[in-house]
């Protein structure tokens, strides 16, 4: 058997009804499952379906397990794996705060300019950077801010969606 | 629609109506329940008709129990009516009962009104949140006129793809409140479709590896049983053109006549020396509703190494779980099982008869072994020998067995043939301990005519004793037949081979005097102390038209074999004979396998 870690980012259309994120929730904590991100919210006009992002790592026999558990869930409508199906873009949100005078502060703006984050709040002594991007494009964002007065970070964990005209 | 339905239709009912007139179109006749505070309006709905039948029992466990009893022996949905808050945490074992071994059931929850829930109100639990893990689905009621619907959505996923048991909790107000009736025709689940029909090229795929196999053997299970007595007729058919063997698992047991020279008994930790070693040397396994337990394979490693594993299943999830197979196909087992004996049919092939010949003659010399041999000597009665006289004094009858779980549980799966699906009830994926009465209540209730037994250890059957009392209520004729050793047989069994037979805790002081405990609760009594009585007291338990608590003494220390200890493969099983000298060397990490 493989013990080899995968990471799948994965897509789930579900009824948008009271308790249907603690059934996926409660299958990932219930089965031993990893949970890294996972995003919900509403995505029709009416409200009647959510779509949920997972991004979760384990052996290819964990994943396939983890997605025909998802699927046999009676409010889930679709399962699909972005990481196996094909080409996928993986976007992120975070807001970061940095504390700090001087030099540190002027290094920080810098910084952000060059990953294009955005100072949504600023006071003499910090700023509120709002960054999108990748999972790695985030994680060096943080690196970076570490030595300049990083003191809050807020993720809003990955959502995706698959390149090219098919729908979900 | 009637004009008179159509009026009823229009009609507001109050929402314990609605619900009861929602069983009834759904065909529920009988209903297994203990009132309570929050369900009081349903109950008096139910009071005032005459369509359904409500069996009250002593505990809520009982009742679940008692309704998976009725749903395996009849493969219709079993209903449960519960209260609120200690009424549905009685449930939770059954519930997680009839989820491991896939039983319809549809439970029914009072809930406090929905203006207290959250407020930590009487009697109130967070009964959805409680369910979550343990039903297939659950849901919470909030408005009146939503309750047909979910009724009617509640049957469709509880009986639909592989079943299992529902939740429909009912807030008192929403039962009391009025609201419109919905007919189940015009409810469709949004989103639950399951896949009955298996892929044509898989199962094209499946029918050529068993048409080139030389050592096939088919592995059966509980699905088959779901899926309804067609199937195990098409099981058979297909078995007996192939000439291969086959084996069932616990929850299988019925799916194949028992009676079949093809059938080499149960497999798994406690199967037949010649089943376990056909699944461990086969080339080709064709798994049929069946998923792969622990129980079953033993050391997952060495689980038959050398085969080609087609897999039919119902649950995608259950494929490729814990054993990687060549061919899944998803599907019903009677849908699938039909198309594959269609195409071999149409192959017109016999296969491989010389390989064919040589893979019997070697699994005959397994069967040479007479693993379930046991010596009777003396006039203490063997456990083994007790049910097997069991068996042979009620062949000719077309009975019922329900068991409770431990050694006489496995022991009966051992001895007992049955040749039918569906008069065999026993916890399987749980291992609950008190199923057995109430489930023998549960299958009386659907065959009142019926030799219902529930093979019982006396350890088990005090976990839920209180039910003999709805037994009597009721006039069942169940028989109890407890083979009674003084000890939780199993656990002593494990403590004496695998913890140096430190026998911490198993042993059951202070029983009661049965044959009085029946007398008690209206019921006959008997006891058989040595061998000359056994087949008496059988013969008169059967003959017994009331409700018989029978106590079969029996060798204290005898142990359950073939075994397979935990950790351990197929091929290294301990038998009876050699039982005594060859104790298991068995691993820290076998011992954590249970």
């Amino acid at each position: 058997m493989s013990e080899r870690q995968e990471r799948h980012t994965i897509a789930v259309l579900v009824d948008n009804e009271p308790g249907v994120l603690a059934r996926v929730i409660g299958l990932f904590s219930g089965r031993g499952y990893n949970i890294e991100s996972l995003t919900v919210a509403a995505v029709d006009a009416t409200g009647q379906l959510s779509r949920i992002t997972v991004v979760t790592t384990g052996t290819p026999m964990v994943i396939e397990q983890i997605k025909a558990q998802l699927d046999r869930l009676v409010p889930v409508h679709r399962v699909v794996d972005l990481t196996a199906e094909g080409p996928h873009v993986e976007r992120e949100m975070a807001l970061i705060k940095v504390t700090g005078r001087g030099e540190a502060r002027i290094e920080s703006l810098r910084i952000a300019d060059i990953f294009r984050a955005r100072a949504v709040d600023s006071t003499t002594e910090s700023f509120v950077f709002e960054l999108t991007g990748s999972i790695e494009k985030i994680d060096a964002f943080i690196a970076l801010m570490q030595p300049l007065g990083l003191t809050d970070i807020c993720r809003t964990g990955v959502v995706a969606i698959a390149r090219g005209p098919a729908a979900m | 629609m009637s004009e008179s339905q159509q009026h009823d239709a229009e009609r507001p009912m109050s929402g314990a109506e609605i619900i009861v007139r929602a069983l009834i179109e759904q065909g529920v006749e009988v209903v297994f329940g203990y009132p309570g505070g929050a369900v009081l309006p349903i109950y008096d709905a139910l009071f005032q008709q005459n369509s359904i039948r409500h069996i009250l029992v002593r505990q809520e466990a009982g009742a679940v129990h008692a309704a998976e009893g009725y749903a395996r022996s009849t493969g219709r949905p079993g209903v449960v009516l519960v209260t609120s808050g200690p009424g549905a945490t009685n449930a939770v074992t059954g519930l997680t009962d009839a989820l491991m071994d896939s039983i319809p059931i549809v439970c029914l929850t009072g809930q406090v009104a929905t203006h207290m829930i959250g407020n930590d109100a009487f009697q109130e639990a967070d009964t959805v949140g409680i369910t979550r893990p343990c039903t297939k689905h659950n849901w919470l009621v909030k408005s009146t006129d939503d309750l047909a619907r979910v009724v009617h959505e509640a049957f469709y996923v509880a009986t639909h793809g592989r079943p299992g048991p529902v939740v429909i909790d009912l807030p008192k107000d929403v039962c009391i409140n009025k609201g419109r009736y919905q007919a189940a025709g015009g409810v469709a689940h949004p989103s639950y479709r399951p896949r009955t029909k298996g892929d044509p090229a898989r199962v094209a795929e499946a029918v050529e590896l068993l048409a080139g196999a030389k050592r096939a053997i088919f592995y059966a299970g509980g699905g088959v049983i779901n899926s309804g007595p067609q199937a195990a007729e098409l099981l058979t058919e297909l078995v007996r053109a192939t000439g291969f063997p086959i084996t069932n698992t616990l929850m299988g047991l019925g799916a194949y006549p028992a009676s079949d020279p093809q059938f080499l008994g149960m497999l798994g930790m406690h199967g037949t020396y010649e089943a376990n070693l056909a699944m461990h040397n086969c080339d080709v396994m064709v798994a049929v509703g069946a998923r792969f337990d622990d129980r079953v394979t033993g050391r997952l490693d060495a689980f038959s190494p050398n085969s080609r594993k087609i897999h039919i299943d119902i649950d995608p999830s259950s494929i490729n779980k814990n054993v990687p197979v060549a061919v899944p196909i998803v599907g019903d087992a009677g849908s699938v099982l039909q198309d594959m004996l269609t195409l071999w049919r149409q192959r017109g092939s016999q296969g491989d008869r010389a390989a064919l010949a040589a893979w019997w003659q070697q699994i005959d010399g397994w069967r040479n072994r007479n693993c379930l041999a046991y010596r009777q000597d003396g006039k203490v009665i063997k456990p083994q020998h007790a049910i097997k006289r069991l068996y042979e004094l009620t062949r000719a009858r077309d009975a019922y067995f329900t068991t409770e779980v431990g050694q006489h549980q496995m022991w009966a799966a051992q001895y007992l043939k049955f040749e039918r699906p569906n008069r065999w009830m026993t916890s399987g994926g749980l291992g609950t301990m008190g199923y057995g009465l109430p489930a023998a209540i549960g299958v009386q209730i659907a065959h009142p005519e019926a030799l219902v037994v529930d093979v019982a250890g006396e350890a088990s059957f005090l976990m839920n004793m209180q039910e003999l009392a709805t037994a009597r209520q009721y006039r069942l004729p169940v028989k109890v037949f407890i083979v009674n050793n003084q000890w939780m047989g199993m656990v002593r069994q494990w403590q004496e081979l695998l913890h140096g037979s430190r026998y911490s805790e198993s042993y059951m002081d202070s029983l009661p005097d049965f044959v009085k405990l029946a007398e008690s609760f209206g019921a006959v009594g008997l006891r058989a102390d040595s061998v000359d009585q056994l087949d008496a007291v059988i013969a008169e338990m059967i003959a017994t038209p009331n409700l018989v608590i029978a106590d079969i003494r029996v060798e204290q220390r005898e142990n359950c074999f073939p075994m397979i200890p935990s950790g351990r493969a197929h091929y290294e099983m301990i038998l009876g004979d050699g039982a005594s000298a060859d104790t298991p060397d068995v691993t820290d990490a076998g011992l954590a396998l249970v």
